[in-house]
């Protein structure tokens, strides 16, 4: 018995290695699903790999999760939309930098028949109140993302609290969102990156954009080589590095899809 | 619906195109899944033949475990698997996670019971017929282990079949400790599952038709070599 | 080597000369129930003659069951089964041959295999059975799909290169043709000249004439009688006996 579960075990160790041996610098970056669905890293990352030689490891997840990833010692970097979390990710101690990386916004989808006239309002703030008053569906992503997360506090500036039949949690990604509120017909808050790349909308449109409060910060994070001293923080680095340099900075600005920009770096 | 007839065609395009992008996500899927049915065979063989000669207090509990334990929740399994290998978890230092050494972990979580309770069955259907005879032989139940175990050789690739279906069709494990990291762990399901969350669903279902049909030619191939033997052995 | 198939299989020269089994068999007061019902005994009696043994005795007398006692298929409910010697090398030949799903060659070398016979030793040893049984033919050819009367030569064949010194038949030919029940009964005296032990049930009286040495006639799970054969065919002394051999229907 004791024979087999070493042969087991060497089994799993064999294809383990095999695959890592293709490269051994690489670093792990958790990330958002938004800049993994847009092909924002499609576009960028060959461009880092080349000048430098390291491989990004992209594990794409909601903003709650990309924390949690890190704050157990699973990612090497960090890179996530979530600016009021990311301080507080660096005040207790998990990351010991944090910069502004880019931006992009958040715009209002629905039907394209409107029901609720957002598309009419003054600012966003407005545009919530509407649907809450008529109660036309809305479908939340209700997975503690850092769109989600956005989403409540736009709900808080219009003194609505989101709640009834009309009101859909889905505790899902950005695009099954998307999916969901194009079979429903239903209201939704996206990132401008996901909705631009979303090849799924059906009678969905954008109808309401442009507010400053819609402003998506994205942020990088270089983890606390203190806490994970397993984490390959060099590496990491030279990944952080890049992003705010110029040529970094000029990639994210050269990535469109359908001939729109979706980022805009604005690294200090 | 244009985009399901579309679909047909992207899966057609996808096999003739040869896309490297494609064969690795396939080759990987295999290999993680068939390397997860091999080592939870070489565990879960012995085990389900184990339980199936040997009568022990709490046998009953056992063999009511294994069998609930083939409904476990592929993420539930996964999340299992993940705290286990999570740098902040027991066997963090092995570096495993987001590895394809996680994912074949996770499947073999998820199919060893599948092996070890259908073949504690098949198992024990051979003993019945056995018994006498291989007591009349002399042997202890540990010697009677291997010969039960070949000579229900025809029942346990049925059962093998059963365990590489699940592994191959789950996503919810191989996502949570794979990580979906593009030409490092990404494989078929979680490749189908990207492209939903695209809304590109002509593409994702032609992902799942490839699936379906690298499936098929397993389990066919499978069927033609067990057909063949069990007609010469009878 | 002559065939045991071939008419006169059983005078085949080269079986050495009959000298007696050694294994003397003792049932003390055995004894065997089933959830509160005795099914079995009690009953003593020693098997010590030259044998062979043929049990016999209408169906449900409990013939199978003396067979497994005395194997130790089944462990006794009250009373002992002893040997004279230290337990004997045995082996049993069922009613429906249990043959491995592997080829006829396979299913002896695997019996010698777990005999722990070296492991060069057994494809010979293995081969040279199959031949003598009148399945050289049939090597490589799966058990399964051989026909009964083959099964039961293989059967017969995975005992022989056991070499056991006790050999129990439970009605080895009840499921055979004509020709078939003469190769098994050819294979039970070649069994007994090496010097075998038998003990077989039948419930053919004529099969039990052929063959007996002595006769143990067993009625409603006791022995009712146990004397030479000569003697038990032409003055039985239980009415159940008696009955038995006039082919009436007894309980």
């Amino acid at each position: 018995m004791k024979s087999t579960i070493t042969l087991a075990f060497a089994g799993i160790m064999t294809v383990g290695w095999a695959s890592q041996a293709h490269s051994e610098d690489y670093i792990t970056l958790a990330s958002t699903t938004s800049t993994e669905n847009s092909g924002l890293f499609d576009a960028i990352v060959p461009l880092f790999e080349q000048a430098t030689g390291i491989e990004v490891r992209v594990v794409a997840v909601g903003t709650g999760q990309a924390f949690e990833i890190a704050r157990r010692g699973d990612a090497d970097s960090l890179l996530v939309h979530d600016t009021a979390g990311e301080k507080t990710f660096v005040e207790n101690g998990y990351a010991t930098e944090r910069a502004d990386v880019m931006v992009n916004d958040f715009v209002l989808i629905g039907p394209a028949s409107d029901p609720a006239g957002i598309a009419d309002a003054q600012n966003a703030a407005e545009a919530f109140a509407d649907i809450a008053e008529v109660e036309a569906p809305f479908t939340s992503r209700g997975d503690d993302s850092g769109t989600h997360r956005a989403e409540l506090r736009l709900w808080d500036e219009a003194s609505v609290t989101p709640e009834g039949d009309w009101y859909r949690e889905l505790g899902s990604g950005m695009g099954p969102t998307l999916n969901t509120a194009a079979a429903m017909g239903a209201y939704v808050m996206s990132d401008r990156a996901t909705w631009v790349a979303f090849e799924n909308p059906q009678h969905l449109t954008l109808l309401f954009e442009g507010d400053d409060v819609l402003f998506n910060q994205y942020g990088s994070l270089l983890l606390s080589k203190a806490r994970y001293p397993h984490l390959k923080r060099d590496l990491a680095e030279q990944w952080h590095q890049w992003l705010l340099s110029d040529e970094g900075q000029q990639a994210i600005a050269a990535f469109e899809v359908e001939g729109q920009p979706l980022f805009f770096p604005n690294a200090q | 619906m244009p985009q399901e007839t579309n679909a047909f065609f992207v899966a057609i395009s996808l096999l003739l195109s040869g896309d490297a992008a494609l064969m690795s996500i396939v080759a990987l899927s295999l290999k993680v899944s068939l390397v997860a049915v091999l080592v939870a065979a070489v565990l879960g063989f012995p085990l389900g033949a184990a339980v199936a000669l040997w009568r022990f207090p709490g046998r009953g509990v056992v063999v009511v475990t294994l069998n609930a334990l083939m409904g476990l929740p592929p993420v539930v399994a996964g999340l299992c698997v993940y705290l286990l290998l999570s740098r902040a978890g027991p066997l963090g230092e092995w570096g495993l996670l987001f590895t394809p050494a996680a994912m074949v972990i996770a499947q073999v979580v998820l199919v060893l019971p599948i092996l070890a309770a259908l073949s504690r069955q098949k198992v024990e259907e051979l003993l019945g017929e056995y018994r006498e005879q291989l007591v009349s032989l002399g042997m202890s139940r540990l010697r009677m282990m291997p010969t039960l175990l070949w000579d229900a050789r025809f029942a346990l690739l049925t059962v093998l079949l059963a365990g590489f279906g699940r592994a191959s069709a789950e996503v919810g494990a191989v996502m949570m400790v794979g990580g979906n990291i593009d030409g490092v762990t990404r494989v078929m399901t979680s490749a189908i599952v990207l492209e939903t969350s695209k809304g590109n669903l002509p593409l994702a279902l032609g992902l799942g038709m490839v699936l379906l049909t690298l499936v098929m030619l397993i389990n066919a191939a499978a069927y033609v070599i067990g057909e063949m033997a069990r007609r010469r052995m009878g | 080597m002559t065939s045991l198939s071939m008419p006169d299989a059983h005078t085949i020269p080269d079986i050495p000369v009959f000298s007696g089994p050694v294994a003397c068999l003792t049932f003390e007061a055995v004894s065997f129930a089933h959830q509160g019902k005795t099914l079995f005994g009690p009953c003593s009696f020693t098997l010590a003659g030259p044998g062979p043994t043929l049990v016999m005795g209408p169906n449900g007398a409990g013939k199978s069951l003396l067979l497994r006692l005395a194997h130790g298929l089944l462990s006794p409910t009250q009373g002992g089964v002893s040997w004279s010697s230290a337990r004997p090398r045995q082996a049993m030949v069922f009613q429906q041959p249990v043959l491995l799903r592997r080829s006829a060659l396979s299913n002896l070398t695997h019996a010698l295999a777990v005999n722990k016979t070296p492991r060069k030793a057994r494809k010979p040893l293995a081969e040279k059975a199959l031949a003598r049984f009148g399945l050289a033919a049939c090597t490589d050819t799966s058990a399964r799909v051989l026909s009964g009367g083959e099964q039961q030569r293989l059967a017969l064949a995975r005992a022989w290169v056991l070499e056991p010194e006790v050999l129990f038949l439970d009605e080895p030919t009840s499921a055979l043709d004509p020709a078939a029940i003469k190769a098994v009964e050819a294979a039970v005296h070649a069994f007994q000249r090496q010097g075998t032990r038998v003990v077989m049930t039948t419930h053919d009286v004529h099969q039990a004439k052929r063959l007996a040495g002595d006769v143990l006639f067993l009625a409603g799970g006791h022995v009712r009688e146990h004397t030479l054969a000569d003697t038990f065919f032409t003055a039985p002394a239980s009415k159940a006996a008696q009955a038995f051999l006039a082919g009436e229907l007894i309980e």
